[in-house]
C-alpha cells in the first residue's frame, strides 16, 4: 500500500489516502474501514438519460464518489473489498443520499476519513505500507487424497486449490488401481501447483505431508517435467522445500511453519512467528496455567494487574460492528502497552490466528501467576456461549 | 407383516423418485437433502401410513400391556435411542455421571448385566461406581440363590415405565400432525428396538454366557423369544437368514495386528500363513528370490501382507494388509496394521473394523524399550484399538530368538505390559501372552520344539491362542450400517464400496441410502472375503458393487444405511472424551482431526461443557478452562462438513471417534449427542 497523504487532528480525527497496491492491501483495508467511515474512490456508475424526445440511454461514467460506509464484503478468494453505503458529497451523477456500492481497486488512490484514528488503525496503515513486509511463500500440504495448494502472504494464507480425491486402497491383486489413484491425484496436485502458484513472486514452494507422499509427489512432479519439458518446474526446482506434515489438512500448516528448515528460509514471516506466540501460550497453559489467560474477561483482569507480558489478539475483534466494543480492545491494546506488555495483533487469516479466533480470539501469558477467576458467569459472556 | 413389506418399498420408491429428480444437486453443506425437504412436506399418502401405523403400534402396546418388560420395548418410536436415559428425566449432568459410571460398571462387569440393572444401580447410589458395584454383584450372588424371584428383582424397569407413557401418548398426536420422520419405519422399529437394546447391552453368545449372567437376563431372553416369534412371519428375518446361511460355518473373526515399527507384525503373519499352507511354495520361493534380489531378504515373510512396490522397497507396511485362514473353530481374518506413526490413520480404520486384536512386540534388548517408551507405538496402538471397542488382545512376545529364548526376558516384557494394558482398560484375563519367533516359525502353528523355550513354557502356540478368542455378538438384527472405507473400480460393470457391516444384514438387490449424501443405490452384488455371496452379515468384511450413483460421489468416510432407519447426520455433536497424554492442554477452539471409523475429516472443539471425575464420573467443573493430560470431559465437537454419526449407546461403532493433532491421538469421545443444525 502507498501512502499518499496523512492529515489527523487533534482529536484523533482526520483523513488517509491510500493506493492499494497488490491484493493483499484489499485486506488491509477490509481491516482499515468500519462502519460509519467515510471513503472517497473513483467509480463507475450506469447513469440513465433522458433526451428531450423521451428516449432513454444508459451510459457508464466514471466519477469520485464518497460513501458513508454501511456495509462491508470481502471476498477472500478474489480479494475485492466491496463498500456499500449512501453518497454524502454532491455529484453531477448520483443524487445526495443515494446507494452506491464501491469496489476498491488496485492502484487507484482511496481517502478513508475517520471520526477517530485509533492505534489499532494507524498501526494498520503503518504495517501496510512496510515495503519489506511482503514475502510470498506458497504451501503445498497433502496426505493421500488430499492436498491444500496455499499461498502464505505476510498477513493471509489463502488456500488457492483443494484437491479432495478418493485413492482407492490396496488390495489383493489390485495393486494397480492404487498406484493409478494416486497418480491421477499427483497429477492434479502438480496442475493445482503450476495454476496458482507465481513461481517469480513465491520465495519458495513448501511442500509437507506425513510419510513418503512428499517424496513421492516431487519425484513425479519432476519426472513429469522432464518428460513434458516443463521450464518453469526445472528453473524453478531449487525453490521446493520437502518437510513433515501430519496431514494434508490446513491446520497442519502450524506444524509446517514450525519446521526449522522452513523458518530459516522463510526468517520472521508474521505466519510463523504467530504459530510460535499461539504455541507458546498453549505451552505456559500446561506448566503454569496460572500465567495463561484467555477470555475478554480474564485478559482484562490480568491486565488491571498490570500482569500481562504478551497479548495475542485477533485482528476480528477490531472488525465489529459495535463501536464501544472496538474501543474498548483499543483500550486494552493501549494500556498493556503502556504497561510494558507486548501486543501481537493476529491476523484471522493465518492458521493460528483461525484457532485464536476460536479461543475467544484474545489471550495473554502472564509475568506472573494469578488466582483463577471463580464465577463461571462472566466466563459464559466472554467465552461466547452463542458461537 | 406382509403389509409391512409394502409400506417399506413404497417408500423406498418414494425416496428413490426425490433423488432422482434432484439429482446430484444436493451439495454436501447445504442443510436439507431433498429426502429431508420431503421429510417436512405434507404428503396425505405418507401420513396415511403415519395414522395406520400408529393405531398399529399402539395395538402392540396393548397386546403386550401386562408384560411390564415388553413394555419397555415398545417405546416412543423416535425416542428409541435414547430409551433409558431419557425416559428417566435425568439432567444433563447427572445423564454424564450415568454414563460415565455405566462404563466404569462395564468396564468391571464386562455385557453380561443388561443396562436397566446397572442404570438402576448407580442411580441408587448417586453415580457412585463402587457402591453400585457392589449393589450388582451382591443382588448378582442372591439371584443365583434365589432363581424364583427374579421379576422382581427387577426394579429399574418397573421404575421406568410411568414416564415412558406419558411421552408416548403425548408423541402420537404430535406425530400425526406433523409427519415428522419416513412413517413406515416405525414398524419395524417396533420390534428392533429390543433386539438392538440387548445385543448392545448384554451378550446373547451361548457361550459368553456365565449362569449368573443368564439369570440376570431371564426376563430379556423370553423378551427375544416373544420378538422372534413376531418376526419369524416375516421371511427376511436377519436372524432366520443368518442361521441358514452361516450355521453350519464356522464362525468368522476379525484380528487387527498392532504394535510399533518393525516389531515384525507382517513377517509373523506371512510365517503363519505360510505354515498353514495358505500361501503356495511357488510363490513363497518368488518372495525369497525378488526379496533377495534388492536386498531384503530378510522381508520375504512380510512380502505376504506387503504387496504395493512401495511397501517392499521400503521394507515397512504402509496400509492394512488383509489375509484369512481357518482354526479348528474359527475362519480367522487378519489385518495387518502399519506400525509407522505416520500411517496411524490407516491403522485406525484397520482397528475400527477388528473384533479382537493381536499385539506385537519386538523382545529384543533395547527394542522393546524404544517401542513402548513414549514416543514408541505401542501404547498408542494399544490404547487406540481398546478406545476402539477392542476388549480380548493377544501379546505377542516376538524374536524372542534374539534373546536366546531367555524366560527372564520374557517375564520382564510380560510384566510391564500387565501394568500399562491395566491402565489402558484390559482386564487381566482378557489379554493372554505367547512367545514366539516370526521368523523362525517358533510356536506360531505348532508347540514349541526350541529347547530352551520347552524349558519354561509349557502354554499354547499362537494358532490356539487365537482360536480362543470369543466371537463378539454380531448385531444383525438392527438396521443397516456400513461404513465405507475403500472405493474402487470392480472387474465389471459399476464401482465397488468396501467396509465392514457394522450393523444389520445386506442382501443382493437391496437398495441403500449412501450418506451423509443421501443417494440411493442398488446393491449389485456381494462378495465376502472376494468370494461372491447373496447375503452379507453384520460383522462381514465385504466388498459390494453398486449401482444408480456416480463413483465420484461416494468417498471414504460414507455409510450405506437402511433407507428408512437411516443413520442420523450432524456437523455438531457432543461428546464424552478421555484426554490421553497430551503436550498441551485442550482449550476450545482447538483444532483437531476427527477419526471416525474411516473417515478423516478436520473439526473443532468447540464448548468445553464439563470436567468429570475420572472414577465416579460426578462432574468436578463446568466450563473448564483448559483439559489436561488424562481428565476426561463433556465437550461439544463441530465437524467441517456433516458426517454420519451415532450416539455411541445406539450403535458402539459408530459411537466412537478418537481425535488426533499433530499425528498424535490426544482424546478418545464417545458421542453422547448430537445436534441439527
Ligand atoms: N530375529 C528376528 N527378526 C525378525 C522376526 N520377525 C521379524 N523380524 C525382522 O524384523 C524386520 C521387520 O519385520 P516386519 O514384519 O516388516 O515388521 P512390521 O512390524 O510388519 O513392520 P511395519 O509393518 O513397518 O510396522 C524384518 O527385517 C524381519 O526380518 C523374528 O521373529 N526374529
Ligand atoms: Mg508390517
Amino acid at each position: 500500500m502507498k501512502l499518499v497523504y496523512k492529515n489527523i487532528e487533534k482529536d484523533g480525527s482526520g483523513n488517509i489516502s491510500l493506493i492499494p497496491e497488490e491484493s493483499e492491501d484489499m485486506w488491509h483495508a477490509y481491516n482499515l474501514i468500519a462502519e460509519g467511515d467515510a471513503v472517497t474512490a473513483s467509480t463507475v456508475r450506469k447513469v440513465q438519460t433522458e433526451s428531450s424526445t423521451g428516449s432513454s440511454t444508459s451510459s457508464r461514467v466514471r466519477t469520485t464518489l464518497t460513501i458513508r460506509v454501511e456495509n462491508i464484503d470481502f471476498d477472500t478468494q478474489a480479494c475485492v473489498l466491496r463498500l456499500k453505503g449512501r453518497n454524502i458529497v454532491e455529484n453531477q451523477y448520483v443524487k445526495m443520499g443515494a446507494y452506491h456500492t464501491l469496489d476498491l481497486e488496485l492502484n487507484r488512490k482511496f481517502v478513508l476519513q475517520k471520526t477517530i484514528w485509533d492505534s489499532v488503525a494507524l498501526e494498520r496503515v503503518d504495517m501496510a505500507c512496510d515495503p519489506a513486509q511482503s514475502a510470498d511463500v506458497a504451501a503445498v500440504v497433502m496426505q493421500e487424497g488430499l492436498a491444500h495448494v496455499c499461498l502464505i502472504t505476510p498477513s493471509m494464507t489463502l488456500v488457492r486449490s483443494k484437491i479432495d480425491m478418493t485413492i482407492p486402497r490396496k488390495r489383493k491383486g489390485f495393486a494397480q488401481q492404487h498406484e493409478k489413484g494416486l497418480n491421477k491425484f499427483y497429477d492434479a496436485v502438480m496442475q493445482g501447483i503450476l495454476r496458482h502458484i507465481e513461481f517469480t513472486v513465491v520465495k519458495c514452494v513448501i511442500i509437507a505431508s506425513p510419510g513418503f507422499v512428499k517424496d513421492q509427489f516431487f519425484e513425479y512432479m519432476m519426472q513429469q517435467a522432464v518428460k513434458t519439458d516443463n521450464k518453469l518446474l526445472i528453473d524453478n526446482k531449487s525453490k521446493f522445500l520437502l518437510v513433515k506434515a501430519s496431514s494434508g489438512f490446513k491446520h497442519s500448516l502450524k506444524e509446517v511453519l514450525q519446521e526449522p528448515s522452513v523458518i530459516s528460509k522463510i526468517s520472521d514471516t508474521k505466519a510463523a512467528s504467530e504459530v510460535k506466540l499461539l504455541e507458546s501460550f498453549y505451552t505456559m497453559l500446561q506448566l503454569e496455567p496460572a500465567k495463561a489467560f484467555y477470555g475478554k474477561k480474564h485478559v482484562e483482569r490480568a491486565n488491571e494487574a498490570m500482569a500481562i507480558e504478551i497479548l495475542m489478539i485477533s485482528d476480528k475483534l477490531f472488525r465489529c460492528q459495535d463501536v464501544q466494543q472496538r474501543k474498548e480492545y483499543v483500550a486494552l491494546v493501549d494500556s498493556v502497552r503502556e504497561n510494558g506488555g507486548d501486543v501481537r495483533i493476529f491476523s484471522s487469516m493465518h492458521v493460528s490466528g483461525e484457532q485464536l479466533d476460536q479461543l475467544t480470539g484474545i489471550a495473554a501469558v502472564l509475568r506472573f501467576p494469578m488466582p483463577e477467576l471463580e464465577d463461571s458467569d462472566a466466563e459464559g459472556d466472554s467465552d461466547s456461549d452463542d458461537n | 407383516m406382509a403389509r409391512h413389506r409394502n409400506v417399506r418399498n413404497r417408500s423406498y420408491s418414494d425416496d428413490f423418485d426425490d433423488d432422482d429428480v434432484y439429482g446430484h444437486s444436493v451439495e454436501e453443506d447445504s442443510c436439507l437433502s431433498p429426502s429431508d425437504t420431503a421429510q417436512f412436506m405434507y404428503d396425505r399418502s405418507r401420513n396415511q401410513q403415519a395414522i395406520s401405523h400408529f393405531l398399529e403400534s399402539h395395538d402392540n402396546i396393548q397386546e403386550e400391556a401386562e408384560d411390564e418388560v415388553d413394555d419397555l420395548s415398545h417405546p416412543p418410536l423416535e425416542r428409541r435411542e435414547s430409551l433409558e436415559l431419557r425416559s428417566l428425566k435425568l439432567s444433563e449432568d447427572d445423564e454424564t455421571c450415568l454414563m460415565s459410571c455405566l462404563d466404569e460398571l462395564r468396564n468391571v462387569l464386562g455385557d453380561s448385566f443388561s443396562d436397566n440393572i446397572l442404570i438402576n444401580a448407580a442411580l441408587n447410589h448417586k453415580f457412585d461406581y463402587n457402591k453400585a458395584l457392589d449393589e450388582i454383584l451382591n443382588k448378582n450372588s442372591n439371584d443365583n440363590d434365589k432363581k424364583k424371584e427374579e421379576p422382581v428383582k427387577q426394579p429399574p424397569i418397573v421404575r421406568v415405565i410411568p414416564s415412558i407413557d406419558p411421552v408416548s401418548s403425548n408423541n402420537i398426536p404430535k406425530v400425526i400432525s406433523t409427519n415428522l420422520e419416513p412413517k413406515s419405519a416405525g414398524i419395524i422399529k417396533g420390534f428392533k428396538v429390543q433386539c438392538s437394546d440387548s445385543s448392545g447391552s448384554f451378550s446373547q453368545t451361548p457361550r459368553e454366557q456365565s449362569p449368573a449372567s443368564e439369570r440376570a437376563s431371564t426376563p430379556r431372553i423370553e423378551d427375544e423369544t416373544k420378538t422372534t416369534l413376531k418376526v419369524k412371519e416375516n421371511k427376511f428375518d436377519p436372524k432366520k437368514q443368518y442361521i441358514n446361511e452361516r450355521g453350519s460355518d464356522k464362525d468368522h473373526i476379525y484380528i487387527v495386528v498392532i504394535g510399533h515399527v518393525d516389531a515384525g507384525k507382517s513377517t509373523l503373519m506371512g510365517r503363519l500363513l505360510c505354515d498353514l499352507g495358505e500361501v503356495s511354495q511357488k510363490t513363497l520361493h518368488k518372495y525369497e528370490q525378488e526379496s533377495k534380489k534388492i536386498g531384503k531378504q530378510s522381508f520375504m515373510y512380510a512380502w505376504v501382507l506387503d504387496e504395493t512396490g512401495e511397501e517392499r522397497v521400503r521394507g515397512i507396511t504402509m496400509d492394512v494388509g488383509k489375509a484369512q485362514f481357518e482354526t479348528k473353530t474359527k475362519k480367522v481374518i487378519i489385518l495387518d496394521a502399519p506400525g509407522h506413526a505416520d500411517f496411524i490413520p490407516n491403522m485406525i480404520t484397520g482397528a475400527g473394523q477388528a473384533d479382537v486384536a493381536l499385539l506385537v512386540v519386538d523382545a529384543t534388548r533395547g527394542e522393546f524399550e524404544s517401542g513402548f517408551d513414549l514416543g514408541g507405538q505401542t501404547r498408542e496402538h494399544a490404547l487406540l484399538v481398546r478406545s476402539l471397542g477392542v476388549n480380548q488382545l493377544a501379546v505377542a512376545i516376538n524374536k524372542l530368538d534374539t534373546t536366546n529364548w531367555s524366560q527372564e526376558r520374557f517375564d520382564e516384557i510380560s510384566k510391564k505390559l500387565k501394568t500399562f494394558l491395566k491402565q489402558a482398560g484390559f482386564k487381566d484375563s482378557d489379554v493372554t501372552y505367547v512367545p514366539c519367533s516370526g521368523l523362525t516359525g517358533e510356536n506360531l502353528v505348532k508347540p514349541p520344539s526350541e529347547v530352551e523355550l520347552l524349558k519354561w513354557y509349557n502354554g499354547p502356540c499362537l494358532l490356539d491362542v487365537i482360536d480362543k478368542f470369543n466371537v463378539p455378538e454380531r448385531p444383525i438384527s438392527k438396521p443397516l450400517r456400513m461404513p465405507i472405507n475403500d472405493v474402487f473400480k470392480g472387474t465389471g460393470s459399476g464401482f465397488c464400496v468396501a467396509g465392514r457391516i457394522e450393523n444389520g444384514v445386506l442382501n443382493k438387490g437391496d437398495k441403500v441410502l449412501v450418506c451423509p449424501t443421501k443417494e440411493m443405490a442398488e446393491v449389485r452384488s456381494i462378495s465376502i472375503n472376494e468370494m461372491p455371496n447373496n447375503v452379507a452379515f453384520a460383522g462381514d468384511q465385504v466388498s459390494v458393487t453398486l449401482s444408480g450413483i456416480d463413483m465420484q460421489n461416494v468417498s471414504v468416510g460414507f455409510i450405506l444405511s437402511d433407507p428408512i432407519q437411516q443413520v442420523p447426520v450432524a456437523t455438531r455433536f457432543e461428546a464424552r472424551l478421555v484426554v490421553f497424554n497430551v503436550k498441551v492442554p485442550i482449550t476450545k477452539g482447538f483444532p483437531v482431526l476427527i477419526h471416525h471409523q474411516s473417515l478423516v475429516e478436520s473439526a473443532n472443539i468447540v464448548k468445553l461443557k464439563s470436567l468429570l471425575n475420572k472414577s465416579t464420573g460426578e462432574v468436578m467443573k463446568k466450563k473448564p478452562r483448559c483439559l489436561g493430560n488424562n481428565s476426561v470431559a463433556v465437550v461439544d465437537i463441530e465437524v467441517s462438513k456433516p458426517i454420519c454419526v451415532e450416539r455411541y449407546k445406539d450403535v458402539k461403532e459408530l459411537g466412537r471417534v478418537m481425535l488426533r493433532v499433530s499425528g498424535v491421538t490426544i482424546a478418545a469421545g464417545l458421542i453422547t449427542d448430537m445436534y441439527n443444525s
